[in-house]
Protein backbone atom coordinates (compact mmCIF):
# COMPACT_ATOMS: atom_id res chain seq x y z
CA UNK A 1 0.00 0.00 0.00
CA UNK A 2 1.08 3.92 -0.71
CA UNK A 3 2.16 5.35 2.28
CA UNK A 4 0.29 8.85 2.13
CA UNK A 5 3.53 11.00 2.49
CA UNK A 6 4.90 13.15 -0.82
CA UNK A 7 7.41 10.52 -1.15
CA UNK A 8 5.30 7.89 -1.04
CA UNK A 9 3.24 9.03 -3.54
CA UNK A 10 6.22 9.55 -5.85
CA UNK A 11 7.68 6.22 -5.40
CA UNK A 12 4.37 4.33 -6.57
CA UNK A 13 3.93 6.48 -9.17
CA UNK A 14 6.99 6.61 -10.74
CA UNK A 15 7.37 2.79 -10.29
CA UNK A 16 3.75 2.52 -11.48
CA UNK A 17 5.20 4.35 -14.37
CA UNK A 18 7.89 1.60 -15.27
CA UNK A 19 10.66 4.75 -14.20
CA UNK A 20 13.30 2.82 -13.12
CA UNK A 21 16.53 4.66 -13.06
CA UNK A 22 16.80 7.05 -10.89
CA UNK A 23 20.01 9.25 -10.81
CA UNK A 24 20.69 12.50 -8.65
CA UNK A 25 22.40 15.26 -6.70
CA UNK A 26 21.61 14.48 -2.88
CA UNK A 27 19.61 16.79 -0.76
CA UNK A 28 18.23 16.60 2.13
CA UNK A 29 14.61 17.39 2.06
CA UNK A 30 15.11 14.65 -1.00
CA UNK A 31 16.50 12.64 1.73
CA UNK A 32 13.04 10.03 1.94
CA UNK A 33 12.47 9.81 -1.24
CA UNK A 34 16.23 8.98 -1.68
CA UNK A 35 16.47 5.97 0.71
CA UNK A 36 12.72 4.82 -0.52
CA UNK A 37 13.96 4.20 -4.04
CA UNK A 38 17.27 2.66 -2.75
CA UNK A 39 15.39 0.33 -0.47
CA UNK A 40 13.61 -1.15 -3.65
CA UNK A 41 15.25 -3.18 -5.81
CA UNK A 42 13.00 -2.28 -8.83
CA UNK A 43 14.64 0.84 -9.27
CA UNK A 44 18.85 1.31 -10.29
CA UNK A 45 19.52 4.55 -8.40
CA UNK A 46 23.11 6.53 -7.64
CA UNK A 47 24.92 9.47 -7.47
CA UNK A 48 26.56 11.60 -10.10
CA UNK A 49 29.06 14.38 -10.00
CA UNK A 50 26.87 17.06 -11.53
CA UNK A 51 23.26 17.21 -12.37
CA UNK A 52 23.82 17.79 -16.33
CA UNK A 53 25.89 13.99 -15.54
CA UNK A 54 22.71 12.96 -14.27
CA UNK A 55 20.86 14.51 -17.26
CA UNK A 56 22.96 13.25 -19.89
CA UNK A 57 22.51 9.41 -18.24
CA UNK A 58 18.90 9.43 -18.16
CA UNK A 59 18.72 10.68 -21.97
CA UNK A 60 20.73 7.95 -22.93
CA UNK A 61 18.70 5.47 -21.20
CA UNK A 62 15.40 6.62 -22.67
CA UNK A 63 17.11 6.19 -26.04
CA UNK A 64 17.76 2.58 -24.94
CA UNK A 65 14.43 2.13 -23.72
CA UNK A 66 14.92 2.54 -20.25
CA UNK A 67 12.76 5.47 -18.19
CA UNK A 68 14.31 7.87 -15.62
CA UNK A 69 14.19 10.98 -13.27
CA UNK A 70 16.76 13.50 -11.94
CA UNK A 71 16.64 14.14 -8.55
CA UNK A 72 18.24 17.50 -7.79
CA UNK A 73 17.98 20.97 -5.74
CA UNK A 74 17.67 24.21 -6.91
CA UNK A 75 20.85 25.21 -7.05
CA UNK A 76 21.71 21.92 -9.10
CA UNK A 77 18.87 23.30 -11.30
CA UNK A 78 20.87 26.09 -12.04
CA UNK A 79 23.78 24.43 -13.76
CA UNK A 80 21.11 22.91 -16.30
CA UNK A 81 20.11 25.39 -18.62
CA UNK A 82 22.61 24.61 -21.67
CA UNK A 83 21.98 20.81 -21.05
CA UNK A 84 18.36 21.19 -21.16
CA UNK A 85 18.56 23.55 -24.24
CA UNK A 86 20.84 21.08 -25.87
CA UNK A 87 20.07 17.84 -25.30
CA UNK A 88 16.47 16.73 -23.87
CA UNK A 89 14.55 19.68 -25.76
CA UNK A 90 16.13 19.89 -29.06
CA UNK A 91 16.55 15.93 -29.12
CA UNK A 92 12.79 15.47 -27.84
CA UNK A 93 13.83 13.17 -25.32
CA UNK A 94 11.73 12.95 -21.97
CA UNK A 95 14.04 13.46 -19.04
CA UNK A 96 12.00 14.06 -15.73
CA UNK A 97 13.16 16.36 -13.42
CA UNK A 98 11.67 16.46 -9.35
CA UNK A 99 13.66 19.72 -7.88
CA UNK A 100 13.42 19.94 -3.92
CA UNK A 101 12.79 23.85 -4.00
CA UNK A 102 15.12 25.74 -1.81
CA UNK A 103 15.78 29.90 -1.82
CA UNK A 104 11.83 30.93 -0.43
CA UNK A 105 9.54 30.00 2.32
CA UNK A 106 12.42 30.90 4.98
CA UNK A 107 15.49 30.29 3.43
CA UNK A 108 18.41 31.36 5.51
CA UNK A 109 21.15 31.21 2.53
CA UNK A 110 21.37 34.40 0.08
CA UNK A 111 23.07 32.37 -2.39
CA UNK A 112 20.19 29.84 -2.20
CA UNK A 113 17.38 32.62 -2.99
CA UNK A 114 18.93 34.33 -5.29
CA UNK A 115 19.67 31.20 -7.64
CA UNK A 116 16.42 30.25 -6.85
CA UNK A 117 14.51 33.17 -8.62
CA UNK A 118 16.18 32.03 -12.00
CA UNK A 119 14.59 28.80 -12.30
CA UNK A 120 11.38 29.10 -13.40
CA UNK A 121 12.16 31.80 -15.94
CA UNK A 122 15.10 29.19 -17.24
CA UNK A 123 11.84 26.44 -17.61
CA UNK A 124 9.68 29.25 -19.04
CA UNK A 125 12.42 30.47 -21.75
CA UNK A 126 13.03 26.86 -23.11
CA UNK A 127 8.82 25.94 -22.70
CA UNK A 128 9.60 23.07 -20.61
CA UNK A 129 6.34 22.47 -19.01
CA UNK A 130 6.85 22.62 -15.23
CA UNK A 131 4.65 22.37 -12.15
CA UNK A 132 5.02 22.73 -8.37
CA UNK A 133 3.84 20.48 -6.16
CA UNK A 134 2.42 22.02 -2.79
CA UNK A 135 -0.38 19.97 -1.72
CA UNK A 136 -0.59 16.14 -1.05
CA UNK A 137 -3.30 15.47 -2.65
CA UNK A 138 -2.14 16.59 -5.73
CA UNK A 139 0.81 15.27 -5.81
CA UNK A 140 -0.40 11.70 -7.52
CA UNK A 141 -2.39 13.44 -10.09
CA UNK A 142 0.51 15.72 -11.26
CA UNK A 143 3.35 13.38 -11.45
CA UNK A 144 0.69 10.81 -13.33
CA UNK A 145 -0.22 13.18 -15.61
CA UNK A 146 3.21 14.70 -15.91
CA UNK A 147 4.88 11.28 -16.85
CA UNK A 148 1.84 10.79 -19.20
CA UNK A 149 2.65 14.18 -21.06
CA UNK A 150 6.35 14.06 -21.03
CA UNK A 151 6.34 10.35 -22.70
CA UNK A 152 3.43 11.18 -24.98
CA UNK A 153 4.71 14.35 -26.44
CA UNK A 154 8.57 13.17 -26.18
CA UNK A 155 9.41 16.57 -24.02
CA UNK A 156 11.34 16.82 -20.76
CA UNK A 157 9.38 17.95 -17.59
CA UNK A 158 10.34 19.31 -14.24
CA UNK A 159 8.86 19.20 -11.40
CA UNK A 160 9.29 21.31 -8.28
CA UNK A 161 8.56 20.02 -4.77
CA UNK A 162 7.86 23.41 -2.80
CA UNK A 163 8.59 23.80 1.03
CA UNK A 164 4.82 24.14 1.48
CA UNK A 165 5.03 19.84 0.64
CA UNK A 166 7.91 19.23 1.77
CA UNK A 167 8.39 21.18 4.85
CA UNK A 168 11.69 22.34 3.12
CA UNK A 169 14.61 23.28 5.04
CA UNK A 170 14.69 25.38 7.77
CA UNK A 171 17.60 27.19 10.05
CA UNK A 172 18.12 25.72 13.34
CA UNK B 1 58.24 -0.77 -29.34
CA UNK B 2 59.76 -1.84 -25.86
CA UNK B 3 57.22 -3.71 -23.33
CA UNK B 4 56.19 -0.23 -21.49
CA UNK B 5 52.65 0.51 -21.58
CA UNK B 6 52.65 3.76 -23.73
CA UNK B 7 52.13 6.86 -21.93
CA UNK B 8 50.51 10.11 -23.37
CA UNK B 9 54.19 11.05 -24.53
CA UNK B 10 55.57 7.98 -25.91
CA UNK B 11 52.13 7.66 -28.02
CA UNK B 12 52.60 8.32 -31.99
CA UNK B 13 50.26 10.85 -32.77
CA UNK B 14 47.86 9.09 -34.94
CA UNK B 15 44.88 11.08 -37.52
CA UNK B 16 41.10 11.08 -36.03
CA UNK B 17 39.42 10.28 -39.27
CA UNK B 18 41.88 7.67 -39.96
CA UNK B 19 40.99 5.86 -36.25
CA UNK B 20 37.80 6.42 -36.09
CA UNK B 21 37.28 4.32 -39.50
CA UNK B 22 39.71 2.03 -37.83
CA UNK B 23 37.04 1.30 -34.94
CA UNK B 24 33.57 1.51 -37.27
CA UNK B 25 35.46 -1.03 -39.53
CA UNK B 26 34.98 -3.59 -36.23
CA UNK B 27 31.60 -3.36 -35.26
CA UNK B 28 29.47 -6.17 -36.52
CA UNK B 29 27.11 -6.62 -33.33
CA UNK B 30 25.36 -3.55 -33.57
CA UNK B 31 27.22 -1.68 -31.23
CA UNK B 32 25.83 2.01 -29.67
CA UNK B 33 28.18 4.48 -31.16
CA UNK B 34 27.94 8.17 -29.22
CA UNK B 35 29.94 10.73 -30.68
CA UNK B 36 31.17 13.80 -28.68
CA UNK B 37 30.62 17.31 -29.68
CA UNK B 38 32.98 19.44 -32.24
CA UNK B 39 35.51 16.99 -34.70
CA UNK B 40 34.72 14.10 -32.81
CA UNK B 41 31.42 13.26 -34.08
CA UNK B 42 32.24 15.04 -37.60
CA UNK B 43 34.52 12.11 -38.53
CA UNK B 44 32.21 9.88 -36.86
CA UNK B 45 29.32 10.86 -39.27
CA UNK B 46 31.89 10.81 -42.30
CA UNK B 47 33.17 7.44 -41.06
CA UNK B 48 30.15 6.30 -42.46
CA UNK B 49 26.47 6.39 -41.53
CA UNK B 50 25.19 3.70 -38.81
CA UNK B 51 21.47 3.41 -37.29
CA UNK B 52 23.56 2.90 -33.85
CA UNK B 53 25.22 5.92 -33.87
CA UNK B 54 24.45 9.32 -31.95
CA UNK B 55 25.96 12.66 -32.83
CA UNK B 56 25.84 15.11 -29.94
CA UNK B 57 25.17 19.05 -30.65
CA UNK B 58 25.70 20.58 -27.54
CA UNK B 59 25.90 19.47 -24.15
CA UNK B 60 29.76 19.58 -24.34
CA UNK B 61 31.46 16.54 -22.04
CA UNK B 62 28.26 14.35 -22.10
CA UNK B 63 29.63 11.86 -24.86
CA UNK B 64 30.25 9.43 -21.60
CA UNK B 65 27.37 9.78 -19.55
CA UNK B 66 24.93 9.49 -22.24
CA UNK B 67 26.90 6.57 -23.31
CA UNK B 68 26.72 5.01 -19.65
CA UNK B 69 22.90 5.91 -20.21
CA UNK B 70 22.44 3.52 -22.82
CA UNK B 71 24.82 0.61 -21.50
CA UNK B 72 22.57 0.13 -18.21
CA UNK B 73 19.36 0.53 -20.64
CA UNK B 74 20.91 -2.46 -22.84
CA UNK B 75 23.35 -4.10 -21.21
CA UNK B 76 23.87 -7.29 -23.98
CA UNK B 77 25.04 -4.45 -25.96
CA UNK B 78 28.93 -2.79 -26.00
CA UNK B 79 28.51 1.00 -26.11
CA UNK B 80 31.19 3.26 -27.24
CA UNK B 81 31.91 6.82 -26.12
CA UNK B 82 33.67 8.95 -28.30
CA UNK B 83 35.23 12.01 -26.44
CA UNK B 84 37.45 14.74 -26.86
CA UNK B 85 40.13 15.82 -24.09
CA UNK B 86 38.78 19.19 -24.14
CA UNK B 87 35.02 17.72 -23.45
CA UNK B 88 36.23 14.92 -21.06
CA UNK B 89 38.43 17.47 -19.10
CA UNK B 90 34.52 19.65 -18.63
CA UNK B 91 33.34 16.89 -17.06
CA UNK B 92 36.13 14.65 -15.93
CA UNK B 93 33.76 13.60 -13.03
CA UNK B 94 31.79 11.30 -14.98
CA UNK B 95 34.99 8.72 -15.20
CA UNK B 96 34.52 8.92 -11.54
CA UNK B 97 31.00 7.84 -11.83
CA UNK B 98 31.90 4.82 -14.21
CA UNK B 99 34.75 3.37 -11.98
CA UNK B 100 32.18 3.42 -8.91
CA UNK B 101 29.05 2.09 -11.61
CA UNK B 102 31.58 -0.60 -13.64
CA UNK B 103 29.71 -1.56 -16.33
CA UNK B 104 30.99 -4.19 -17.95
CA UNK B 105 29.52 -2.72 -21.47
CA UNK B 106 30.79 0.71 -21.91
CA UNK B 107 34.28 1.32 -23.73
CA UNK B 108 35.13 5.41 -23.92
CA UNK B 109 37.71 6.09 -26.64
CA UNK B 110 39.45 9.55 -25.61
CA UNK B 111 40.33 11.71 -28.86
CA UNK B 112 43.52 13.77 -27.34
CA UNK B 113 45.06 16.10 -29.42
CA UNK B 114 45.67 18.68 -26.71
CA UNK B 115 43.56 21.55 -28.07
CA UNK B 116 40.36 22.66 -28.13
CA UNK B 117 40.55 22.54 -31.71
CA UNK B 118 37.11 24.02 -33.10
CA UNK B 119 37.30 27.02 -31.14
CA UNK B 120 40.84 27.61 -32.51
CA UNK B 121 43.58 25.63 -31.20
CA UNK B 122 43.71 26.67 -27.95
CA UNK B 123 45.70 24.55 -25.41
CA UNK B 124 43.78 21.79 -23.30
CA UNK B 125 45.50 21.17 -19.70
CA UNK B 126 46.12 17.09 -21.29
CA UNK B 127 49.01 19.45 -23.23
CA UNK B 128 50.13 20.42 -19.79
CA UNK B 129 50.46 17.24 -18.25
CA UNK B 130 47.10 15.72 -17.58
CA UNK B 131 47.16 12.11 -18.08
CA UNK B 132 43.59 11.35 -18.71
CA UNK B 133 44.09 7.36 -18.86
CA UNK B 134 45.99 8.07 -15.66
CA UNK B 135 42.49 9.55 -13.95
CA UNK B 136 40.60 6.98 -15.41
CA UNK B 137 42.62 4.21 -13.34
CA UNK B 138 42.73 6.51 -10.15
CA UNK B 139 38.82 5.90 -10.78
CA UNK B 140 39.40 2.01 -10.68
CA UNK B 141 38.96 1.90 -14.38
CA UNK B 142 41.54 -0.54 -14.44
CA UNK B 143 41.51 -1.21 -17.86
CA UNK B 144 42.54 2.10 -19.33
CA UNK B 145 45.31 2.50 -21.66
CA UNK B 146 47.31 4.89 -23.76
CA UNK B 147 47.25 3.30 -27.67
CA UNK B 148 50.98 3.16 -28.96
CA UNK B 149 50.04 3.18 -32.50
CA UNK B 150 47.35 2.88 -35.18
CA UNK B 151 48.15 -1.29 -34.98
CA UNK B 152 47.99 -0.79 -31.11
CA UNK B 153 44.70 1.24 -31.21
CA UNK B 154 42.93 -1.79 -33.22
CA UNK B 155 44.14 -4.25 -30.32
CA UNK B 156 42.81 -2.25 -27.85
CA UNK B 157 39.77 -2.20 -29.64
CA UNK B 158 39.59 -5.64 -30.22
CA UNK B 159 40.20 -6.28 -26.47
CA UNK B 160 37.58 -3.95 -25.37
CA UNK B 161 34.95 -5.94 -27.72
CA UNK B 162 35.73 -9.00 -26.48
CA UNK B 163 35.88 -8.65 -22.67
CA UNK B 164 33.74 -7.06 -19.96
CA UNK B 165 34.83 -3.81 -19.20
CA UNK B 166 34.60 -0.77 -18.52
CA UNK B 167 37.67 0.05 -20.83
CA UNK B 168 39.23 3.65 -21.83
CA UNK B 169 41.76 3.92 -24.61
CA UNK B 170 43.17 6.88 -24.92
CA UNK B 171 44.58 8.21 -28.87
CA UNK B 172 46.68 10.98 -28.96
CA UNK B 173 46.20 12.59 -32.10
CA UNK B 174 47.67 15.03 -35.20
CA UNK B 175 45.91 18.39 -35.64
CA UNK B 176 43.70 17.83 -38.49
CA UNK B 177 40.66 19.20 -39.98
CA UNK B 178 37.47 16.70 -39.84
CA UNK B 179 36.56 14.83 -43.09
CA UNK B 180 32.92 16.18 -42.35
CA UNK B 181 30.18 17.69 -41.12
CA UNK B 182 27.31 16.21 -39.14
CA UNK B 183 23.99 17.02 -40.47
CA UNK B 184 22.35 18.98 -37.16
CA UNK B 185 19.03 17.73 -37.24
CA UNK B 186 18.44 16.27 -32.88
CA UNK B 187 15.10 15.01 -34.02
CA UNK B 188 16.39 12.72 -36.65
CA UNK B 189 19.60 11.89 -34.95
CA UNK B 190 17.39 10.55 -32.08
CA UNK B 191 15.08 9.01 -33.84
CA UNK B 192 17.07 7.33 -36.19
CA UNK B 193 19.11 6.18 -33.02
CA UNK B 194 16.44 4.85 -31.19
CA UNK B 195 15.67 2.64 -34.31
CA UNK B 196 18.79 1.42 -34.20
CA UNK B 197 18.73 0.46 -30.84
CA UNK B 198 15.55 -1.49 -31.03
CA UNK B 199 13.78 1.14 -29.10
CA UNK B 200 11.58 2.50 -31.38
CA UNK B 201 9.31 1.56 -34.38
Amino acid sequence: MTEATWHGIIHATLKAHDVKLVTYVPDNVLRPLIERIHADDFFTAFTCTREEEAVGIVSGAWMGGMRGVVLMQTSGFATLPNVLASLPVPFQIPVLLIVSERGTLGEFNIGQAMVARTMRPVLDSIAMEHHTLSRLDEVEFIVDRSIRQAVATQQPACLILSPLLTGGKVFK
Amino acid sequence: MNNQPATRDTAKAVARFDITQRLVAKLHNEEAVIGGIGHTNFDLWAAGRRPQNFYMLGSMGLAIPIALGVAIAQPARKVIALEGDGSLLMMLGCLATVGARQPKNLIMVIMDNGAYEITGGQTTASAQGTDLAAVARATGIANANWAADEAHFETLIDEALATPGPHLIAARLTSAKPAGQTERDPAQIRDRFMRGLGTKR
